[in-house]
């Protein structure tokens, strides 16, 4: 017995040493965590939001995450926050790429309301949501994540597309707004926040 | 009883697929979730006027997986681009002429050589100008909506947005820095769908533009689905072709001088049809058939009732279901062999809405003396590998020394085709 647990914790030391050596070896992947956690004080650590009308980005499709950032770069979506980044076409890249790998946001705790869910269900499917956003609202491609998104911003980003003040890529989401209530939008945005 | 059973589908689909990829702990809490269709759900297909998803068949696993392909915003290193995989007939060469212009979409060259660059996703209007072989890369105007079409006339650059067209007098004098255009026409409407535009000034010295339909499959008003033309200034507009669903290409046919343009086909009828078509104005104010007959034999299952496909103009050929046929020029130069004088080469973007793609290739129209279609033949292939792109054609332009150059929005690149002998500074292959 002893001496399989002596093998077992020389080799633990020994893939210990490999990942300190490796990471010690690798500024690049330290600088982005570092400059990572600039991003992260406000869209949250570990890929969960809690700060308002700030969407959390974990799970977030990697095409999706550098189209906007490509569209805050070029002025094309407007933030004073994030119009500043000023991003290289690399940095562009490696960010979009590692902050998709951030593990998706939960629902929240609290049970919801069973009547609304239903109803915001009801309005998922007529309006196709999940058509392009997959059935499980975890998007794909160059369409984003929305299942359990903050629920102000999801309000914020709806209302954007329906009054035309955010265009988006290809301009598809103010079309598919055209026909829905500021009503539908606040039971969107609740369901796809709570989306189980 | 249609979108019950769907959406009850779609729950239970969507329960299995986050059980069995992701989340166990998460499928644990589904039951309030797929309790949730109830039988009273609403039977109206809701897609707004202008979504392609309107006609998208309801739990199809295939047609499920089927939506519009955005490109990558940043434009591909010169070494990621794919011309060593594209393949042309013997004797022509392809090389790259310019690259990291963004979503790079319609060409003009101007007469002293520089190529204007427009694009659907950014906001800027691209001048390539070559110096000692290399391309400079310069803005020409920026903070532009979707300016997508241009055309190009004494001097002056003509600049389409999504609801206006503007214009730059002199521009190639004045590429060191970027210029504010003068807004020449704004009757437009605003819609995003089909609302980009591609223009170009014919033989009467007028602007050619299209206002596509403002959606996938919708009957359209009276300010949507056609050509127009306007004077140089802006005045004058009139209606050309009626029935136009999305034309993104025409040029005229230097025989005829009759105006030929690419126009796309509804999505969602079905996989092989409708196919797109090349249609020929032969006299002002001819309707193609867009929403009522599609490829001149399809009345629209929704539309079509009360009409018959033999009211519209028919195509002069049909370029291939969903293929998605851009931009288009008459060529007219000395350098290819003689079989393409005065054919048509036509950009294909390649489809989205079929499960095996079609086109992303540029083909060759031949005509017969009347000016119908002889035959289509393809050449350039090679951009879809796997059924996935490795670029997109949109438009092409011909060179005053009969090379033709071609645009790429995926890879945000334009490259140029040659044939004959290589020169000798072409040897790093």
């Amino acid at each position: 017995m002893s001496s399989i647990m002596s093998i077992r914790a020389v080799t633990y030391f020994v893939i210990l040493a490999i990942f300190l050596l490796a990471d010690t070896q690798r500024p690049h992947a330290k600088t982005f965590n570092e400059r990572a956690s600039v991003c992260l004080g406000c869209h949250g650590e570990k890929g969960q939001s809690n700060t308002p009308e700030t969407p959390s980005l974990g799970g977030q499709t990697a095409p999706y995450l550098l189209i906007q950032l490509y569209l805050f770069r070029e002025k094309q979506r407007v933030s004073e926050t994030m119009n500043d980044i000023g991003f290289s076409d690399d940095d562009l890249r490696l960010f979009s790429d590692n902050l998709s790998k951030l593990p998706p946001p939960l629902p929240p705790s609290s049970a919801p309301d069973a009547a609304r869910m239903t109803s915001g269900g009801v309005l998922i499917t007529k309006h196709r949501c999940n058509n392009c956003h997959n059935l499980d609202l975890s998007g794909r491609d160059n369409v984003p994540r929305i299942a359990n998104q903050r629920e102000d911003y999801l309000l914020k980003t709806l209302r954007e597309y329906k009054n035309n003040t955010r265009h988006g890529y290809d301009g598809m989401m103010a079309e598919v707004l055209a026909p829905i209530t500021e009503a539908q939008i606040v039971d969107l945005a609740y369901v796809i926040a709570r989306f189980r | 009883m249609y979108p019950y059973l769907t959406a009850r589908r779609s729950i239970l689909l969507a329960g299995t697929i986050a059980g069995l990829l992701i989340a166990a702990p998460l499928s644990a809490q589904q039951p309030p979730t797929a309790a949730a269709p109830p039988a009273a759900a609403p039977a109206a297909p809701a897609l707004p006027p202008g979504s392609p998803l309107i006609g998208r068949p309801e739990g199809n696993e295939a047609a499920a997986k089927l939506a519009p392909v955005a490109p990558p915003p940043l434009p591909a290193t010169p070494d990621k681009l794919p011309t060593a995989q594209l393949k042309l007939p013997p004797g022509f060469h392809i090389e790259v002429y310019a690259s990291g212009i963004a979503n790079a979409r319609s060409m003009r060259l101007g007469t002293k050589g520089t190529l204007f660059v427009g694009t659907r996703f950014g906001n800027k209007v691209t001048a390539v100008v070559k110096k000692d072989g290399k391309a400079e890369i310069k803005t020409v105007a920026e903070g532009l909506y979707r300016p997508n079409g241009l055309a190009f006339k004494d001097g002056t650059l003509y600049i389409a947005e999504l609801s206006q067209i503007s214009k730059i007098e002199n521009v190639e004098d004045k590429l060191d820095k970027p210029q504010k255009p003068t807004v020449i026409y704004t009757d437009l409407p605003k819609d995003e769908a089909h609302g980009w535009k591609f223009i170009a000034i014919g033989p009467d010295n007028k602007l050619y533009l299209e206002v596509g339909q403002p959606g996938n499959n919708v009957l359209h008003d009276k300010d949507h689905g056609q050509i127009r033309r306007i004077n140089l200034d802006g005045s004058g507009a009139e209606v050309v072709a009626f029935g136009v669903r999305h034309s993104v290409g025409f040029d005229w046919n230097p025989v005829n001088k009759q105006l030929y343009f690419s126009d796309n086909g509804r999505d969602w009828l079905s996989e092989d049809a409708p196919e797109d078509k090349l249609n020929r104005v032969s006299k002002l104010g001819e309707d193609f058939g867009a929403p009522y007959c599609y490829q001149g034999n399809i009345p629209d299952p929704e539309f079509g009732w009360g009409h018959s496909c033999s009211e519209f103009t028919p195509p002069v050929a049909l370029t291939g279901p969903h293929s998605a046929g851009l931009g288009l020029r008459f060529y007219t130069g000395n350098m290819f062999p003689k079989k393409y004088k005065n054919a048509i080469f036509l950009a294909r973007h390649g489809s989205w809405n079929r499960t095996k793609k079609f086109g992303g290739d540029v083909v060759a129209i031949m005509l017969n003396k009347d000016g119908t279609v002889k035959s289509i033949e393809p050449f350039l292939t090679g951009f879809l590998v796997n059924n996935n792109y490795i670029g997109r054609p949109v438009d092409v332009e011909q060179m005053p020394d009969g090379s033709l150059l071609l645009s790429d929005d995926w890879n945000g690149a334009i490259y140029r085709i040659t044939y004959g002998k290589l020169p000798k500074v072409a040897g790093a292959q």
